[in-house]
């Protein structure tokens, strides 16, 4: 193995290819040739590097320095000054009271460890980390009642939003007879301000593949699928390669490791439609019919996709089921809370200094996330509320920063935990807006099949709208809330239901931002 | 098995639904997208109950009975929340039931009868769907329209002639044929399985529009004159002008399950038609003059005897009506076979 002086990761994600990513790469790569330092400093491509809205992004080891917002007339002055001369560039890298407070945690990621580090698009790079070790060991050491087993005593719960335990839920499968079984990821990652997925796959594609394939030997599927929304080309691309490179070194295939069992996987791209995040409206969906929640039961996991036994679980789940298997359950029992075990990844967006993701402990409370992760609330303005859990989510007041964050302890204040997007607002943030936009999403997204969800999206929408435009009256506030709840009882999934949560919440804790628009 | 609704013990079997085993026992629960031939879609979210024991408010026509479950559908809670559902209907479309053709047959207007739903509460802005005129038999009014989706079932699943379907999402989900075509340029075949279907006035028959009201109508039972299907067929006739005003199918007909063709449906004109023959007709020199059955089939048995004793039995052939029954078929053949003494029995074998 060769040693170098100095290795530079460039961040290799949706928003840096469009910042220009690959032709940076392309005159770093020039330049240090021209420098004649190609036997001294290497170039490593790797996924996100955990930042945005910052362009295209280089991390310098040794001293993990950040240079954001790159463009191609700054590549010769790196090189010159920094990579030659020792001399770091300090007009391009991120401002040191931010890098120096801001926390990676990489010391407690289990689904993002490899993010950002290795390149995801060599395969070899995640054997090196011990990948591919998990399932080896779960097909040739261990029946599949057994890895059911562990990761029902890890305590895992479905990230993608309603937080069931994955493992009971692979029980309902595991024993059923049947020609065949299907595995799903949803990777239709839909929740506005909700990029997790995204990151995962796009920086640890095999890690997701890894997971799936156990998840698939578990529960006796053959055939697996991920549905993945269509704008999430680069992950797409990625997992393709992914797949690829997995049956090129026997992982997938016929007869895996000489163990009898069989397993492909194909990509499925949706066509962006929030209700088919549901499970039931992404298998029809996946089945080539319209987009819409089916009638429950049978549940997916007895009749699902093609009428045959099918478990759909997130991305962010399967993710960490490598390294239960690696680890063991008791393991991932140290992190997190005693009812809600392992980590959780968030997307940190609007007004905070450095908006992006973390992956930390179940149970971090809201200030620690905002403080620490996301670099506190900009410009010096105070906290005025966050919405949590994407458009579905709750909006979050000052007094509950300290609630510490999992299924359980939210519920308890009439909060989810959903995707794990908070949306920060700052005093300057107006709910009414806020509150019309999040709506005007959910009138968008209805599929149509049910009258509540339907039609009650639309006279939400159109009432909010006189409200924002000075004409509404008090009594709309309560109107709002009737309906809502009145949708939340009757709609036919959960998108139907969700409305009632942000409008609740807005309504009773920002009353004031609604009168205010009344008079 | 047994189960409880608002206090009174139903007897139901397993395997129904909730809503059925209410219906059956004279307990109403509003309900617009479940039709038995087009089975529970649980959509329309109107027949929300309550059940001891399960969280929520699940939709009775998909729900199983189980022994001993015990259902509100009359609670405060249950009714605000239907009221909320069937309210919305209301107030998205524009249910004019003063000139709906469905008025006193609608089950939107049921519900909101039970309801106590004077007017529709809630205010939409919305753009008004053009009317969709352009078919022969149907009219389409999709202002009307609840989206229940049992057309869509209806033309898919049951005379699976695949025309309709929903488009678009959300408010703006609206029943299309083919791709978004006008009725009438549809490959639609008009069956009339739809308006057959359609719960309220969105589709209907559009030569009964403005022609009479539905109470007006007697509903004589018959069976279809064209083909040998035998379709059952309800005629709705306006006694005082000894006219039929529409047709519809016997919705548990064991021949024809409610689904008529377009002319089973809607091809009735030449009943009331001046050119219609209602006697006999017997040609003398060259010319027709009006007889009575009597005479015209004493005057037929005649000639044919005077055949058969003449020229043989087998100068007779028979051919008989594919309009006409097995059971008629059957009868003429046999009196081909064994009154008149001849293997010359033929059938027309197209409509």
């Amino acid at each position: 193995m060769k040693f170098y002086r100095m290795t530079v990761l460039i961040g290799i994600d949706d928003q840096s290819l469009k910042a220009g990513a690959r032709e940076i790469e392309a005159l770093l790569n020039q330049e240090l040739n021209r420098s004649q330092l190609t036997d001294e400093v290497n170039v490593l491509e790797a996924g996100s590097l955990g930042f945005f809205g910052t362009g295209v992004t280089l991390m310098v080891y040794p001293g993990q320095v950040t240079y954001v917002n790159v463009k191609l007339e700054d590549i010769p002055e790196i090189v010159e000054e920094h990579f030659l001369k020792g001399r770091q560039v300090s007009r391009l890298t991120m401002k040191p009271s931010l890098t120096r407070g801001y926390d990676f945690n990489y010391r407690r990621r289990i689904v993002l460890d490899n993010s950002g580090l290795i390149n995801p698009e060599d395969i070899e790079e995640y054997i090196g980390t011990g990948g591919y070790e998990a399932w080896e060991k779960a097909l040739l050491e261990m029946k599949p009642g057994e890895i059911v087993e562990e990761v029902k005593q890890s305590g895992l719960r479905g990230r993608g939003g309603a937080g069931f335990p994955t493992g009971l839920k692979w029980s309902f499968t595991a024993p059923l007879e049947a020609d065949q079984k299907y595995f799903v990821i949803n990777a239709d990652e839909g929740e506005p301000g909700t990029f997790k997925d995204r990151l995962i796959m796009e920086g640890d594609p095999h890690k997701l593949l890894e997971g799936l394939m156990i998840s698939c030997y578990a529960v006796g599927a053959t055939k697996a699928y991920i549905y993945i929304r269509g704008e999430y080309s680069l992950c797409i691309e990625r997992l393709r390669q992914a797949i690829e490179q997995a049956h090129e070194y026997g992982l997938l295939g016929k007869n895996i490791f000489d163990s009898g069992f069989n397993l492909d996987i194909e990509i499925k791209v949706g066509a962006g439609a929030y209700v088919c995040g549901e499970e039931t409206a992404l298998i029809e969906s996946m089945e080539g019919k319209r987009g819409q929640p089916r009638s429950k039961p049978p549940f997916p996991g007895v009749k699902g996709a093609w009428q045959k036994p099918t478990v759909v679980n997130n991305v962010e789940t399967i993710a960490n089921i490598p390294a239960i298997l690696r680890n063991g359950a008791e393991w991932f029992q140290g992190f997190g809370t005693d009812k809600c075990t392992g980590t959780k990844v968030y997307t940190i967006l609007g007004d905070v200094m450095m908006p992006g993701l973390c992956e930390v402990d179940m149970g971090t409370t809201l200030r620690t996330i905002i403080e620490q992760y996301g670099g506190g609330v900009k410009n010096n303005r105070k906290f005025k509320a966050a919405l949590v859990g994407g458009a579905a989510g709750v909006f979050l007041p000052n007094s509950l920063l300290d609630v510490k964050m999992d299924y359980n302890n939210l519920r308890e204040y009439s909060a989810v935990l959903g995707s794990g997007a908070i949306l920060v607002m700052n005093e300057d943030a107006d709910m009414v807006d806020m509150l019309w936009s999040v709506i005007r999403f959910f009138r968008h997204e209805s599929c149509g099949k049910c009258t509540p969800c339907a039609k009650g999206n639309e006279l939400l929408f159109e009432i909010i709208n006189e409200v924002r435009q000075g004409r509404g009256r008090e009594e709309d506030l309560q109107e709002m809330v009737r309906i809502s709840e009145a949708m939340q009882q009757t709609s036919f999934c959960a998108l139907g239901q969700s409305l009632l949560m942000p409008i609740k919440s807005a309504v009773d804790n920002f009353r004031q931002d609604f009168l205010k628009r009344m008079k | 098995m047994k189960i409880i609704i608002n206090g009174q013990e139903i007897e139901a079997s397993p395997g129904e639904t909730v809503l059925n085993a209410a219906l059956r026992s004279g307990i109403y629960i509003p309900h617009l997208c479940y039709h038995p031939r087009t089975g529970p879609a649980a959509k329309c979210r109107a027949c929300v109950v309550e059940v001891e024991g399960t969280p929520g408010l699940p939709t009775s026509c998909n729900l199983p009975v189980r022994e001993g479950m015990v259902v509100s559908t009359d609670t405060e809670k249950v009714k605000n929340a239907q009221r909320v559902v069937v309210d919305l209907a209301l107030s998205s479309g524009r249910h004019d039931c003063l000139s709906c053709e469905q008025n006193g047959n609608c089950e939107l207007q049921d519900a909101a009868y039970y309801l106590g739903i004077e007017r529709p509460s809630f205010h939409f802005e919305q753009e008004r769907y053009p009317i969709d005129d352009s078919s022969e038999f149907v009219y389409v009014e999709r202002d009307k329209c609840i989206s229940c989706g049992r057309c869509v079932v209806g033309c898919n699943q049951n005379v699976v002639n695949e025309v309709l379907n929903f488009a678009n999402r959300g408010f703006e989900t609206k029943i299309v044929f083919d791709n978004d075509l006008k009725m009438g340029t549809s490959t639609c075949v008009q069956c009339g399985e739809c308006v057959q279907l359609c719960p309220v006035g969105a589709i209907i028959d559009k030569n009964a529009r403005g022609v009479a009201r539905n109470w007006e109508l007697d509903k004589v039972e018959t069976v279809c004159p064209y083909c040998g299907v035998g379709c059952q067929l309800v005629l709705h006739v306006d006694r005082r002008k000894n006219k039929i005003i529409r047709i519809t199918g016997v919705e548990d007909s064991p021949t024809n399950s409610g689904m008529l063709c377009v002319k089973g449906r809607y091809a009735f004109d030449f009943v009331g038609s001046s050119e219609r023959l209602t006697t006999p007709l017997i040609k003398e020199n060259g010319k027709f003059r009006e007889a009575d059955w009597e005479e015209a089939i004493a005057l037929i048995a005649d000639k044919f005897r005077l055949i058969r004793d003449e020229f043989g039995s087998d100068a007779l052939a028979g051919l008989a009506s594919a309009k006409v029954t097995n059971e008629e078929n059957y009868v003429f053949q046999k009196f081909m076979r064994r009154e008149v003494g001849t293997n010359n029995v033929d059938h027309c074998a197209r409509l």
